[in-house]
């Protein structure tokens, strides 16, 4: 029977300030993405997704597990989108890719950042490679993941609000600004 | 239905194209046309910023009311200009409209609603008809709270939940996603609950229950029963 735990966090939880605080992790992280694994675990008892993976019944479910589950991977890859030590750009065949697809890397984050200010309600917005190998930007709602569209992540940025109201309120774009100074390209090249 | 809308200045900007012209250089045509744009603007609260205290706080609505409600109302009059509901009321912009235009139309009618379903001095419990209707269909009050407050924890994202009334006059408990709004299947609204993260955020954080807790204290249950006989 699977029973699937909170992921260590990848760094300590004040070291992403001063551009995500201390206290939105205590909760993103320590209420959120805890209490998604929690019902997961819940929901997950006497079904067909007991023994699965986390991949396969976000692949799979439908629903409260869906939600659940696929809020549990968002998560955990956002957090691992995230590094006190950023780069701030990427290098090598990815930033290569984004130019050849967005024209310039302040194009491409234009553009990112446009998907993640204008989704409306509770969402993702991701840099995203297709089957065929090309760059797309895309916005999901709610619990949704690219993989469901065979999509492979490269970058996410969360914009349900409880990413950001701690520490901006209202200001999703001042959200998104703190965002890009905390990319960890190397892993994004590493996924590209 | 369009007497709830009474809060809203509706301000007829009438602009003399006329005078443009005449400052215009090489043209003598002496145009008559007027344009007429509807502007939204944002009503005053029924109550003081901090009279739901302790149960939402003033800072809360500062910025709930003063920026979310507000940011919705600026971003529908930029949108609607040069558009065919330029000259719509705000019920006919919800009823009709798509995309962008809805979600802002439709987020400012929700929120207006909600503040207009709230009350610092709430009775806590509806009296007559909307009583009996009520006890009617869900059994007892308290079965009503514990389904409408399971509505409104469970709406996975953002949202609202909403006791409406159907064509029939029977009650429902109804969920809706980020803007959506049950005016357009033709139910009547009588209360809702707004459940966006904003709403509670600064005061409750990731603890929505204890937000619809604290909801329940806060319910105008005269403004609901006016809702019920519309």
């Amino acid at each position: 029977m699977s029973k699937f735990t909170l992921p260590v966090f990848p760094y300590a939880q004040d070291a992403l300030e001063p551009h995500i605080s201390k206290t939105t992790i205590e909760f993103h992280y320590g209420k959120h993405h805890q209490t998604y694994v929690d019902n997961l675990n819940k929901l997950i008892v006497g079904t067909e997704f007991e023994n699965s993976n986390l991949e396969e019944i976000v692949m799979k479910s439908s629903g409260g597990i869906f939600n659940n589950a696929a809020q549990v991977w968002n998560h955990t890859f956002y957090w691992n989108c995230l590094s006190p030590k950023s780069p701030l750009k990427p290098e090598g065949k990815l930033l290569e890719a984004i130019e050849k697809e967005f024209g310039s890397f302040d194009q491409f984050k234009e553009k990112f950042t446009n998907a993640a200010v204008t989704l409306f309600g509770s969402g993702w917005a991701w840099l995203v490679k297709t089957p065929e190998g090309k760059l797309e930007i895309i916005q999901t709602s709610n619990a949704e993941n690219p993989i469901r569209q065979e999509k492979t992540p490269l970058l996410v940025c969360d914009v349900w609000e409880h990413a950001y109201y701690i520490d901006k309120q209202n200001r999703r774009p001042a959200y998104l600004e703190s965002f890009w100074n905390l990319v960890d390209w190397k892993k994004v090249e590493d996924r590209y | 239905m369009k007497n709830i809308f009474s809060f809203l200045f509706i301000i007829l900007l009438v602009i003399p194209f006329s005078k443009i012209d005449a400052q215009s250089k090489g043209t003598e045509i002496k145009s008559t046309i007027q344009a007429s744009k509807t502007i939204f603007e944002l009503e005053k609260l029924p109550y003081s910023m901090d009279a739901l205290e302790p149960f939402i706080s003033k800072t809360t609505l500062e910025f709930h009311y003063g920026k979310h409600h507000q940011s919705y109302l600026n971003n529908l009059n930029k949108l609607i200009v040069g558009t065919e509901f330029e000259n719509s009321n705000l019920e006919e912009i919800v009823l009709k409209s798509k995309g962008a235009i809805f979600n802002n139309a439709a987020q400012v009618w929700n929120h207006t609603f909600y503040w207009n379903g709230l009350s610092p001095k709430s009775t806590l419990k509806p009296q007559g008809q909307l009583l009996e209707a009520i006890e009617k269909e869900f059994g007892s009050f308290e079965t009503f709270k514990e389904k409408f407050t399971n509505a409104s924890l469970s709406l996975f994202g953002s949202g609202w939940a909403w006791l409406v009334k159907d064509k029939e006059g029977k009650l429902e408990i109804v969920q809706t996603s980020n803007a959506e709004n049950p005016i357009l299947q033709g139910k009547t609204p009588i209360l809702v609950c707004d459940v966006w993260e904003h709403a509670y955020y600064i005061d409750q954080k990731n603890k929505r229950a204890a937000y619809v807790e604290a909801f329940w204290n806060l319910v105008d249950w005269k403004k609901a029963e006016e809702n019920f006989r519309r």
